[in-house]
């Protein structure tokens, strides 16, 4: 039975490249002429997309040491700081707060006399970036809390202060353990980039809504979308490996 | 009595409730050999840890090299400047060559330029018998080698004073000798030294002054001769004879 269904899936995909009611692949496909612009207009939303991913995951990358940083100290008020951050931002699904940073932020600074207003493209990179360095943030305080005590206390005993100690000794050995887990992090920021298409950003996500509008074609479409959003992650996964191969993270230590 | 190196009076630390080191007292003076010795518990490395401020004292004074060791972080960083350290396990930075691992603090801790770093860092491996592995990792070397980096690691800083916690306990013992032979050569050229460790052959040899600890007293403290001689508490009597007896 098993067997029957794997291999009847492939027929039934494809099926709908002829003449079956419920796949209508023409509408996406590239030997037409409407076809390939349908296409082309899906894949134009990419570039955003990625701009807006990798934007945010550099922010969020920065950010989560900064708020990382607190949370290792030996002082309770400081560790506060980084406790209330965290416990604050990853309880914010991200769709409220798309709309909160969109439709209210710019309320909050005209109130303080500023005018900056937010277009969908900071508004989603703002969001995504602070959502995700609540998470960020703990993978780097596990990360640094992993590398033993006699690393930070050696790096003293030569001489370097606390910001030497971190850059030179104990976040190059932190780096190299968590770059797993942040490239989840850059994984879940490319999918969760989607909802910047409810503020109007022309992302993957809404090309393929403006699509179906006019196509009546939802399952072709978001069919197309879904392996768009799987390349780019593949595209990823791939260079995460190699990134971890060259810093020796898939080594034993 | 030669010029005072280390000086702690009255030193006391707790942790929580419980009293690590009571009312400690003692005077390194400049080139003098300590080691220090007792059972496991008994302060000996926190005593050590303190002179260098990776553990806080709550009572009492420090001072090293007549600097008084307080909270404010220039008497700190003054007082690690003069105070290298050797641990137990070594704590060589793993993502670092040899090279690179001495080089650090000399670089940026007192800024001096690569090739000056390099050269002198060159020139400490040599002291410690391993010019050729300059280029590894320390993972790459054995316990004795990776040991003797740390030893090269901390004289790349040319310190007054070097601590030792415990130096060959992590070593096996056909590594353990190269480590003391590195050491009693620093001993020979005049370097202040406390040593805590159990190695009885090496503190006979170098030793100025002897001193037992247990239950974060100093029990008993005097030149080697008195003290393995004729050891007076009882505490200090029955430690000896356990690690004397094999």
């Amino acid at each position: 039975m098993k067997k029957l269904i794997v291999f009847s899936l492939p027929f039934l995909l494809l099926s709908g490249c002829s003449s079956s009611s419920t796949w209508g692949w023409y509408v996406i496909d590239p030997r037409t002429a409407s076809g390939w612009t349908n296409v082309k207009f899906l894949i134009s939303g990419m570039g955003d997309t990625i701009l807006i991913s990798v934007i945010a995951a550099v922010i969020s990358i920065i950010l989560g040491l900064l708020v990382a940083l607190p949370g290792l100290s030996n002082r309770w008020p400081i560790r506060l700081i980084n406790r209330v951050y965290v416990e604050f931002i990853r309880s914010i699904p991200l769709l409220p707060m798309l709309f909160w940073v969109f439709y209210g932020l710019p309320i909050v600074f005209q109130s303080m006399g500023m005018n900056i207003p937010i277009d969908p493209f900071w508004g989603a990179i703002i969001t995504l970036a602070i959502s995700d360095s609540a998470f960020t943030a703990e993978i780097y305080r596990a990360g640094i809390q992993s590398i033993p005590k006699g690393q930070s206390e050696a790096a003293q005993t030569i001489g370097l202060n606390y910001a030497q100690t971190m850059r030179y000794v104990i976040l190059p050995q932190a780096i190299r353990r968590i770059l797993p887990p942040l490239a989840n992090q850059f994984i879940y920021i490319v999918k969760m980039s989607a909802f910047a298409s409810v503020i109007g950003m022309q992302e993957l996500t809404r090309r393929a809504n403006e699509l179906v509008v006019t196509e009546y074609r939802p399952l072709e479409i978001y069919t197309l979308l879904i392996l768009e959003y799987l390349v780019l992650v593949l595209i990823i996964s791939a260079g995460v490996r190699w990134l971890e191969r060259r810093m020796g993270s898939d080594e034993r230590s | 009595m030669p010029e005072t190196a280390i000086e702690l009076v009255g030193v006391n630390k707790w942790y929580g409730t419980f009293h690590v080191l009571k009312d400690i007292d003692l005077i390194v003076g400049a080139g003098q050999k300590v080691v220090i010795c007792g059972p496991s518990g008994s302060g000996k490395s926190t005593v050590v840890r303190c002179i260098n401020r990776l553990e806080e004292h709550q009572k009492g004074t420090i001072r090293v090299d007549g600097i008084e060791l307080t909270n404010d972080p220039k008497s700190v960083a003054a007082i690690r400047s003069e105070v290298g350290m050797v641990f137990q396990q070594f704590n060589l930075f793993p993502h670092l060559t040899v090279l690179e691992n001495l080089t650090l603090g000399p670089m940026k801790a007192r800024g001096y330029s690569k090739t000056e770093a390099e050269d002198r860092a060159r020139h400490y491996l040599e002291r410690v018998h391993i010019p050729d592995q300059a280029l590894k990792r320390p993972g790459q070397l054995s316990g004795g080698q990776q040991q003797r980096v740390a030893i090269a690691r901390s004289l790349c800083m040319e310190p007054k004073v070097l601590l030792f916690d415990e130096p060959t306990s992590a070593l096996d013992p056909e590594m353990i000798s190269e480590v003391l032979d590195v050491m009693v050569e620093l001993a020979d050229e005049g370097m202040t030294m406390v040593v805590v460790t159990h190695e009885m052959g090496f503190a006979r040899k170098v030793a100025d002054n002897m001193v037992f600890m247990d239950a974060g007293e100093i029990v008993e403290h005097g030149p080697p001769e008195e003290f393995f001689g004729a050891p007076r508490s009882e505490r200090c009597q029955k430690f000896l004879s356990q690690i004397l007896q094999h």
